[in-house]
């Protein structure tokens, strides 16, 4: 009976083994190609997160190939789907690092994705920058993580000190999404914040992320009568909220991060969004001429207007450029001194120089939903 | 009931300890053969495929220890990845609480242990954790009958991922991350042997001729003095226990957990491995488990044209297929050794008939 | 004071949608012993279908009643199809299976149902037009309490649905052929019902309630994605069950009940376990009371 086990056990191994030891598939011919993976949520409920941030990457790609790559390489990216799962996220980044030998990856926007992606970069040193994850433990896993936004302490600080300082208002109601630790972590600091600047939180309500009513919370809020609501949550959820907030007669504006970014918001919000208020990484109004030549090629070739995250897929991929024109050698750890260091990089969504904790100082704007559509409202400035 | 027709005789060992020592010994050999192989193995093979191996690994454990409840108790039970996510969870806090403790390090560092030793005391205390939630969630759902059972677990698969959320402890919604990098293929190895070897003596047991009875008539069992409610649930925690500790491993695997890792949809995957390879085979499980892992590899890129969950959609339309033209699965109720010509099997069962069991 | 009554008011439109999917549980569950796990999925189709009347025909520009009456049809219609098709390829063949193929089968085509859905459908979240009733707006307040008239209307038409089939049912040779079958097949067929064609209709009656229901939450909370359908499905399963599974006042019942517990447990106390309520109160009915409010106790037969 025992052998029979063995048996049975080996067999099953024995057909993996062959996948084990087989397919040690080693890099095509050194091609004159330099190779970039990315991993974002493609399908999924967020997928326009990770289409809108393909886009960047895209354009930006294909602009640097046409002036003729970087040290007389083009580039090609990998992009691997991860269905908005981290554990999808870390085998992609495995399969991108192991399998197709790139040399960076650019990925991701949520922060849960790139925390399980990052300890897999960093232990195979494969230099890797997000474009747009908030959450500050990203970059802390190792030094060959990078980001080119801002992280959420700075970004709860920023809708923080609006609401005092622009806003002038004292007590503010938050509800956030207890299932997306992007939401949790922005309440947390936005908290810290508006309190040390004098401000009241006078309600701390919470949803899961899919609900669909949120009507009992509202309610609860509207009893404590404040004069503002702050909805650090994704833009799935935060276009109801804001309906059902006014239909049960609350006015006061709503506030929100960068989760809101995008034109699905706008669709299913609808009226109810107008007067609203969110942080953001750029602003499609920003009349500087870099930023909106962007925004005409981009509408070139997507015919559309890039959002935030699209702005932020394309500045990553310009980081990584040029770190690698500025790197003595296309080797990794070359790349990374490189991104350490960069400094003042004109960015579309601002001046990006990459600090000693490897995250991006610059500044944040403030977005008002004006007439069905996003108006610049402010600048807030670190520090 | 080919189970039936095989044995002439109830067989009356005790559940797990009657190995001659030839057999303890040759356990023990293979065992220590998977750990010493096992780093060569890290190094020699391309670590994308060493991730495949390991999942192929958790994913036999939990479709095998699905089908001893699945399969051979013929309970419909579609919860399994909550059973997964309290032994990932435990697992992974013990580990980490072990690693952070001055005593533990100091008692690891004069003993000459290695580090990963950690790792089999967080498997146990998870797969314990998970039995215990087995017995908590099987004691009042048995009664019931196979459709509200299928509910109800799917019930609990939710209930034990919404208190993980709210959590704090164990990270809320954000989960655990920096968990050590234990799961080496040693472990994956024996946890799996292991896995099979529990499962494959409970079913050829008197539990297992019990579990059979549950299957098959319930009521006739009753009728017969069969206790069919402890029955089910024994399966039902040993199941859980097993599930556990895939949970561990597959925590340490990956490296982050978090609640959203563990809900219906993994289930389903494991429900999938369960009813392709057949239920009531447990080498039907570790075949199907295997393929449907690699499976899921191949398609990754076939799955970025389409952008959409072109797995789940291919993975239902089978299991409908499946379950319309060929409900056994692949092997049925027939294990491996149904196949080998009839010399090589009285060979191999040669201990067995020693003891006098088999034919 | 307010804030009770407007947790009431909330309940009692969550609870019509709820009644109506349940409705279509405990109707099927009548006649097959089976749980339609798809169920959800109708639901589902109902929104979509209706959402893609409504922008097909346009019917945005022309709003009142009659856009709503045609956009209820057109998804009442599609979901009776559906269910039609998925009892005649997916069930029908195995009737005489056992039953845990049957229910890995339901599993199957839901999660096939789901995820072709998001194939066909994209998986974004889309946006119901709710203009087709222009009445946003113009909600009713008294002071603090706010009525949606929505909410009225989803009210309403739930209830006028429940009259109508309780009508059917109890009161039509096809309701009677219906209550004959879920008696016991075999001796319905021996009274020369035809029982294939009953289980047909009772799928296709059962399927429209919840096209209905799509429609319904469409209208209310605008935002419709492929994966919609499961948590309420299996609300409403658990409304059923509360209610006593086979009976369909006690569909209904069960279903305001689950409504008015979800809304108090979220509004006076942790509103993240609202998913997992449904199912405690399923674990408690199951262990207590598994015939449920209104059921029956059934012996089991050998």
């Amino acid at each position: 009976m025992n052998m029979r086990l063995v048996t049975r056990v080996t067999l099953g191994f024995a057909v993996a083994a062959p996948l084990a030891i087989g397919p040690n598939i080693e890099a095509q011919a050194a091609e004159d190609f330099i190779k970039i993976g990315e991993v974002g949520s493609t399908t999924g409920s967020e997928a326009t997160f990770g289409v809108a941030t393909h886009q960047g990457v895209d354009l930006a790609i294909k602009e640097i190939n046409a002036t003729g790559g970087i040290k007389g390489k083009k580039l090609k990216v990998i992009l691997l789907d991860d269905q908005g799962k981290p554990e999808e996220a870390a085998t992609a980044t495995t399969r991108l690092i192991t399998q197709d030998k790139v040399t960076a990856i650019i990925g991701e926007v949520a922060s849960s994705r790139s925390l399980a992606m990052a300890p897999i970069a960093q232990q195979y040193k494969i230099p890797m920058i997000s474009p747009s994850s908030t959450n500050p433990k990203v970059t802390e896993i190792g030094d060959y993580i990078f980001r080119v936004c801002f992280i959420d302490p700075f970004q709860g600080f920023v809708m923080a000190r609006f609401a005092a300082e622009n806003l002038k208002i004292k007590r503010v109601a938050i509800l956030r999404d207890v299932k997306n630790d992007y939401s949790v972590g922005l309440a947390k600091y936005f908290t810290e914040t508006f309190k040390k600047l004098g401000g009241d939180i006078v309600l701390d309500q919470s949803y899961s992320a899919g609900d669909i009513d949120f009507k009992s919370q509202l309610t609860a809020i509207r009893a404590t009568k404040p004069d503002a609501i702050f909805v650090p949550g994704y833009y799935t959820e935060v276009g109801l909220i804001a309906r059902q907030a006014r239909s049960l007669g609350i006015k006061v504006p709503m506030m929100g991060g960068d989760g809101w970014d995008s034109p699905k918001l706008l669709q299913i919000g609808g009226k109810a969004m107008e007067g609203a208020y969110f942080s953001n990484h750029y602003s499609a109004e920003d009349k500087s001429p870099h930023v909106q030549a962007f925004i005409d090629r981009y509408r070139k070739a997507y015919k559309d207007t890039p959002s935030g995250l699209a702005a932020m897929g394309f500045d990553a991929t310009m980081v990584l450029a040029d770190a690698m024109k500025r790197a003595k050698s296309l080797s990794t750890s070359d790349i990374r001194a490189a991104l350490a260091a960069t400094k003042d990089f004109q960015g579309v969504t601002g001046r990006i120089s990459i600090d000693q904790q490897r995250n991006a100082v610059k500044p944040a704007v403030v977005l008002k939903v004006v007439n069905g559509s996003f108006a610049y409202e402010s600048t807030i400035r670190p520090g | 009931m080919e189970a039936v027709r095989r044995q002439t005789r109830m067989p009356k060992h005790r559940f797990l300890f009657s190995a001659s020592t030839y057999q303890t010994l040759s356990w023990g050999l293979v065992l220590l053969a998977a750990f010493v192989v096992s780093p060569w193995i890290e190094q020699g093979i391309n670590p994308y495929w060493f991730t495949i191996v390991i999942y192929c690994g958790i994913n036999i454990i939990l479709a095998v220890s699905l089908n001893l409840v699945n399969g051979f108790t013929g309970q419909f039970s579609i919860g399994h990845a909550g059973f997964m996510a309290v032994g990932a969870y435990v697992a992974a806090v013990v580990t980490m609480a072990l690693g952070a403790n001055p005593a533990w390090n100091e008692f690891v560092a004069s003993n000459g242990i290695s580090e990963s030793a950690v790792l089999p005391i967080g498997l146990c205390l998870g797969g314990i954790a998970a039995a215990g939630a087995g017995y908590m969630v099987g004691m009042p759902s048995l009664r019931l009958r196979g459709d509200y059972l299928a509910i109800v677990t799917l019930g609990f698969g939710e209930i034990i991922r919404v208190i993980m959320m709210n959590t704090e402890a164990v990270g809320g919604a954000s989960g655990l991350n920096n968990i050590p990098f234990l799961s080496n293929f040693g472990w994956v190895y024996s946890s799996v042997v292991l896995t099979v070897f529990c499962v494959w003596r409970m079913v050829h047991s008197s539990h297992g001729r019990t579990l059979l009875a549950v299957r098959e008539d319930e009521i006739a069992g009753e009728a017969m003095g069969v206790n069919t409610t402890q029955a089910k649930v024994r399966a039902f925690a040993m199941g859980a226990f097993f599930a556990g500790v895939a949970g561990g491993l597959y925590a340490h695997q990956l490296r982050i957990l978090t609640p959203q890792t563990f809900d219906f949809n993994r289930s389903f995957e494991v429900v999938i491995m369960v009813v392709l390879g057949g239920m009531g085979s447990i080498s039907g499980s570790v075949v199907a488990a295997v393929l449907l892992t690699v499976l899921r590899e191949a398609l990754r890129v076939v799955q970025t044209w389409y952008e959409i969950d072109i797995r789940m959609v291919i993975y239902s339309l089978v299991l409908i297929i499946l379950m319309l033209t060929r409900p056994n699965g692949l092997f049925g109720s027939r294990e491996i050794t149904d196949f080998f010509p009839a010399s090589l099997r009285r060979k191999l069962a040669g201990g067995a008939e020693a003891r006098g069991g088999v034919k | 004071m307010d804030q009770f009554l407007q947790h009431v008011i909330n309940a009692l439109s969550l609870g019509s949608i709820y009644a109506l999917i349940a409705l279509g549980y405990t109707m099927v569950f009548g006649v097959l012993q089976l749980i339609n796990f798809a169920h959800g999925e109708i639901y589902m189709l109902g929104a979509f279908t209706g959402m893609y009347t409504i922008r097909w025909l346009r019917l945005e520009e022309h709003p009142g009643i009659g856009s709503l009456i045609i956009a209820l049809i057109a998804a009442m219609a599609a979901s009776a199809t559906a269910g039609f098709i998925i009892e005649r390829l997916a069930y029908r063949p195995l009737r005489k299976s056992p039953r845990i193929n049957l229910l890995i089968t339901a599993v199957g085509v839901s999660l096939f149902l789901q995820y072709s859905g998001q194939l066909v459908f994209g998986s974004d979240p889309q946006f119901f037009p709710t203009g087709i009733l222009e009445i946003e707006g113009y909600n009713w307040s008294y002071g603090d309490l706010v009525i949606e008239p929505m909410q009225i209307v989803a009210l309403v038409l739930a209830l006028i649905l429940m009259f109508v089939l309780q009508y059917i049912i109890f009161r039509t040779r096809l309701g009677r052929a219906m209550r004959a079958v879920s008696f016991n097949h075999d001796f319905a067929s021996l009274m020369g019902i035809p029982t294939n064609q009953i289980i047909s209709a009772t799928f296709m009656l059962g399927s429209a309630l919840a096209g209905a229901a799509g429609v319904l939450v469409g209208l209310i909370y605008p935002k419709i994605d492929p994966l919609m359908g499961t948590m309420p499905g299996l609300k409403a399963f658990v409304a059923a069950v509360l209610g006593g599974i086979g009976n369909v006042t006690g569909a209904v019942l069960g279903a305001f009940t689950l409504g008015l517990a979800e809304e108090f447990l979220v509004g006076y106390w942790v509103p993240t376990y609202r998913d997992a309520l449904a199912f405690g109160i399923l674990i408690l009915i199951l262990l207590f009371k598994p015939s449920g409010l209104l059921g029956v106790h059934r012996a089991e037969k050998v």
